[in-house]
Formats: C-alpha cells, sequence, structure tokens
C-alpha cells in the first residue's frame, strides 16, 4: 500500500477511486451505471494483461478464453437458478432431455465461485507451462491463444443443447433468492465490481513493486540473461499468464451478472483484441492506465454507436490508430509528459 | 584438482564442426584464458559449458557432476556464471536492481513475490558496485550506461551470483584502454578462489591477466601453456599470432 501511495500513479489512483465511488454514482442513472459497471468488467481484464503483456511481455490474443469462462460459468450458475426445477430454456428448444452431468455442480454457489477462480487459472497455467517450456513465444504464442479461442467460439456456438449456441446463456432472474434486476441490484452489483477494480490495482502494483515485478521486466527484455541468473523463466511466465486469466476470468463474472448475458462473441478473436486495445490506450505498462482505457474505449464505444450508428467502428478504429501513432505509452504516457513538463 | 573437465566434446550446426572432439579441464583457482581466430569455436564451447548450446557428443563435468543433461537455470544453480561477449544487463532496471536481481536467492515465483530487501543484500550490493567501479550509479536505470560500464555491471551481476566458476566472453571488448587496466584488476582481485575461463583477444590485456592459455583453432585445441610458451609456438603464430 505505501510503495502504491509513494508510486507516480499515486494521482491516477485516487482519481479512480474518486471517480469509481463518487462520481459516476452521483452523476449517472441506473442505465448509464450498469454500463459503467460493464466498462469495469473489462478493466479488470485489462488490469491482467498489463501485467501479462506490459511486464511480463507476453502478448496474449485469447483473454477472451478466460473471460469466457468466468462468465459462462457464472452464467450457468445463474441459469439453473432461473429454471429451477426444470430444465434451462434453450437446453428444451434443442431438445436436449436431461441436464449433462457437468453442469450439475453449478447448482451450487460455492463450487461456481470456487470454478471461476480456479478452472482458469490451472489451464492457464498449465497451458502456458507447456508451450513456454518449449521455449515458444512472442507472436507465436499469440497465434496460438488466437487460435485457441476461435476453437472455444466455434465449441460453444456448435454445442448449443449445451451451451445455448450463438444466443449464448440470458435470460437471468436471482443470485441466491436476491432479484438481480432491479436498480438496486445493479447499483450493489456496480459497487463490488467497482471494489473488485480498485482491489485489482492495488494487488498489480504490490507483484510489480515486488522482485517478482523486476524479474518480469527483465524477462521481457533479456529472457536469456535470466536464465543464466539462475532462474526458470517459464514458470514465471507460466505464473503471470495464471494471475492474467484470472483477472480476465473475473471481469467475465461481472460481465455476466452486469449485463445479465454471456454470448460466444465475447470470447472470441474481436473481443480479445480489443480488450488488448483498453490496456494499450491506457498505456500498457500503467496499471492505473487500464482502467482509464477500458473506461475511455467504453464510453467511446457507447458514444459513437449512439450517435453515428453506421460508422461508429470506424471511428473506435480511428481512436486506436491514433493512439498507437501519437500514444506509443497510452494515456500513461501522456500523463508522464505533461509532468516532465511542468517539473522542466 | 579439477573443477571442470571437457572430453570428447563436438557439436556441429548443419554439417559444419564448431567444436571438435575437443577435451580440456580447468582446476581450481585457475584462470584459464582461451584464445584463437575467428571461428575457431570459442564462445560456443561457452554456450556449451552454460547449457545454451546442447553438444553433438561428448562429455562436459563440472565438480563431477555432468551438465550436457541439465537446463541453463540448473547450470547456474551449481555454482557455474556467464558473461557474454556483447553485454546483456536488464536495460529497463536500475544498477541496483541488475545486481539484486541477480543474488542467488528466492529464485522461485512465490519466493520472489514476497522476497523483501535486507541488510545483507544491501551490503552484498554496496560491496559488488564499488568492485566493479558503479558505487556513483546505483540509482540509474543500466540502459545509461557506457559500453564499459555495462560490461562492468555485468561481472557485478556475476559477482553477486558468486559462482565457483565465472565464464568471461570478451569481457573488455568496446572498452578503452584505461578501462581495460581496470578491468585487469578486477579480474586479479576476484580470481582468488574460483576459476574463471575467459576468451579474449586483446593479446596486451592477455598478458595482464594471464595463468595459462589454451589456443583453439577450428574447433580443435591446437596449443596449451603459459603465456611465453604459446607465443614461441609455430602453430600458434602460423594461425593466431602472426610473424
Amino acid at each position: 500500500m505505501r510503495s502504491l501511495l509513494k508510486s507516480k500513479e499515486a494521482i491516477g489512483f485516487a482519481i479512480v477511486c474518486l471517480l469509481l465511488l463518487v462520481v459516476f454514482p452521483a452523476s449517472l442513472d441506473i442505465f448509464r451505471l450498469n454500463t459503467v459497471g460493464k466498462y469495469l468488467s473489462f478493466a479488470l481484464v485489462a488490469l491482467g494483461i498489463v501485467l501479462v503483456w506490459g511486464y511480463g511481455g507476453i502478448l496474449s490474443l485469447g483473454q477472451g478464453i478466460f473471460f469466457g469462462i468466468g462468465g459462462y460459468v457464472m452464467a450457468m450458475f445463474l441459469k439453473l437458478e432461473a429454471s429451477k426445477p426444470e430444465l434451462p430454456d434453450f437446453m428444451v428448444w434443442s431438445s436436449t432431455e436431461a441436464l449433462p452431468w457437468w453442469w450439475e455442480p453449478f447448482h451450487s454457489f460455492v463450487v461456481t465461485v470456487a470454478a471461476i477462480i480456479v478452472l482458469p487459472t490451472a489451464f492457464a497455467f498449465l497451458f502456458a507451462l507447456v508451450i513456454f517450456k518449449k521455449r515458444v513465444g512472442g507472436v507465436y504464442f499469440a497465434i496460438i491463444t488466437l487460435a485457441l479461442g476461435l476453437t472455444l467460439v466455434v465449441l460453444l456456438i456448435g454445442q448449443q443443447g449445451y451451451t445455448g449456441g450463438a444466443n449464448g446463456i440470458t435470460d437471468f432472474k436471482t443470485l441466491l433468492g436476491w432479484d438481480t434486476r432491479t436498480d438496486g441490484a445493479k447499483r450493489v452489483m456496480y459497487f463490488a465490481c467497482s471494489a473488485f477494480v480498485i482491489l485489482g490495482v492495488v494487488l498489480c502494483t504490490l507483484v510489480i513493486k515486488s522482485r517478482l515485478g523486476k524479474i518480469l521486466i527483465a524477462i521481457r527484455d533479456r529472457e536469456d540473461r535470466v536464465r543464466f541468473s539462475g532462474y526458470d523463466t517459464a514458470m514465471f511466465k507460466a505464473f503471470v499468464f495464471a494471475v492474467g486469466a484470472l483477472f480476465a476470468a473475473l471481469g467475465g463474472a461481472f460481465f455476466t451478472l452486469q449485463v445479465g448475458l454471456i454470448t460466444p462473441q465475447t470470447v472470441g478473436a474481436v473481443s480479445s483484441i480489443e480488450m488488448v486495445i483498453y490496456a494499450a490506450v491506457g498505456g500498457r505498462t500503467s496499471v492505473v492506465g487500464a482502467v482509464f482505457g477500458a473506461l475511455l474505449v467504453g464510453f467511446g464505444k457507447t458514444y459513437f454507436s449512439e450517435n453515428f450508428a453506421t460508422m461508429w467502428l470506424y471511428l473506435i478504429g480511428g481512436l486506436f490508430i491514433f493512439v498507437v501513432l501519437v500514444l506509443p505509452n497510452g494515456l500513461a504516457g501522456l500523463a508522464d509528459r505533461i509532468r516532465l513538463k511542468r517539473e522542466a | 584438482m579439477e573443477i571442470l573437465t571437457i572430453s570428447e566434446l563436438s557439436v556441429s550446426f548443419d554439417g559444419f564442426k564448431a567444436v571438435d572432439d575437443l577435451t580440456l579441464s580447468v582446476d581450481r583457482d585457475e584462470l584459464r584464458v582461451v584464445i584463437g581466430p575467428n571461428g575457431a569455436g570459442k564462445t560456443t564451447l561457452l554456450d556449451m559449458i552454460c547449457g545454451k548450446t546442447k553438444p553433438t557428443t561428448g562429455s562436459i563435468r563440472f565438480k563431477g557432476i555432468e551438465l550436457t543433461a541439465l537446463h541453463e537455470h540448473q547450470i547456474v544453480r551449481l555454482g557455474v556464471g556467464r558473461k557474454f561477449q556483447t553485454p546483456s544487463t536488464y536495460e529497463d532496471l536500475t544498477v541496483l536492481e541488475n545486481l539484486e536481481i541477480s543474488y542467488p536467492q528466492k529464485r522461485g515465483v512465490l519466493g520472489s513475490l514476497f522476497f523483501t530487501r535486507t541488510k545483507e543484500i544491501m551490503s552484498k550490493i554496496h560491496a559488488v558496485a564499488e568492485a566493479v567501479f558503479l558505487t556513483e550509479h546505483l540509482r540509474a536505470k543500466a540502459g545509461r550506461l557506457s559500453h564499459g560500464q555495462k560490461q562492468w555491471l555485468e561481472i557485478g551481476m556475476l559477482l553477486m551470483q558468486d559462482p565457483e566458476l565465472m565464464l568471461l566472453d570478451e569481457p573488455v571488448a568496446g572498452m578503452s584502454p584505461r578501462e581495460r587496466e581496470q578491468t585487469a584488476e578486477l579480474l586479479n582481485r576476484i580470481a582468488p578462489g574460483r576459476s574463471i575461463v575467459l576468451i579474449e583477444h586483446d593479446m596486451a590485456f592477455v598478458r595482464m591477466i594471464a595463468h595459462k592459455i589454451t589456443v583453439l583453432h577450428q574447433g580443435k585445441l591446437l596449443s596449451e601453456g603459459s603465456l611465453d610458451a604459446i607465443q614461441k609456438d609455430e602453430r600458434v603464430i602460423d594461425v593466431y599470432l602472426g610473424h
């Protein structure tokens, strides 16, 4: 905590807390606040990407996979509760006659929460360890993650009777008997998500300031040298990749809770690349920047799509190109430049 | 007593034999200089000792342990340190952080997450920084150091590891004459108590430090002995030193 307060991101962190806990809740109606909550679920993913890409130097184009695991697991629990004691409606439509065995555990909330945490983390760790042990990295790793995400989308769409297919899973009612569709519930979920984002910023900062953070920077810049300092670099990279997956899965769970649905699109390549862009816009080595990046791109998407319905995708694309060309270190780089100018 | 025993070591890249049936041993407390023309297999030899390149055949034993089957980090943990030809430091970290990372403790993931800087570590860092002439640059990013200072920093990183066997690949490349003298002093100071294998081209520098010299040529051992003996050896004069 002390290291966070001393760091140059302290002001940014204070602004994030103020925005999330005071300004947004006080100034936005519940529909907008719920939308900001959606952006914040992406901010969680972006925090993980800062660690994985900004510090570990591992570009993953498959964070949607872990976002999807978190989102779908949450959705399975909510769907079972909403359709109890019947089968989920989409299963009935697809003439699935009995609940598949692997849906059964998600009757339990404890199992669901444990699965959101353990499943993506364990899978990401083992998957990354095998690949990094083989010394595969860089763009090849990015391509493998991209392919894995695409495969998962095909699987989700193809198995309609078990996964809801292209429509995903939707139409939830309650969480442990608590109606999630009311304005009050949406407000509570917004604050819960905000708390996770703020906690995430603190945790990421602690990791970066630790010896582990320095080793990650060293691996990013000169992996060979780190091996010759006696470190098993594959282990470190797999670890940070797993942490990134955990953040993505938490983001997915909060997405499902707040938006009320999860679809294969959120798992796919476009969604995964957007997640990388959130971190790039914020500045890929800036923890606080990840939150600002997710908020800015989120607001941009909403504003452009509401006001320029036909060409909003071009506008958002233009924004990305602008950031890459003019602000290679994202918003955090801009903040640094302003600070340096003031001090000079 | 031997610390490193290399026997019948060969490696070929696409049919080209970079090192060819090489047998050589290094004693404890010895500073061995390896010289030879370009392409003689000097760097490849160091690469094989530290695990960066796997030999095609032959054996490398360090304190009796076979190294050829081990990973790089395992070899390092046994006590072998390697300095590369082009200085390899972590440019985005400070000199202090570069040295700190090289401290041989808490090298696991969780250990490093909960690592704290102790007094012992800091005093070791300061001692090493002083030895490699970088005390005044502890807070500077390594990327801002001069070429020679980066070479020193990398030697400092090895000193943090305190290896029993140091492998140095052209440590004075790109240094000024003054820096070369300082480096020779540094090496003579740190040599006692450990073994060093050093690759060098600069014969003036070799004269300042050498105990025993090995000459490689086309992947094979050409000659071995004291500096004087080497300089009188006709074969060495023919292929390397010149008439």
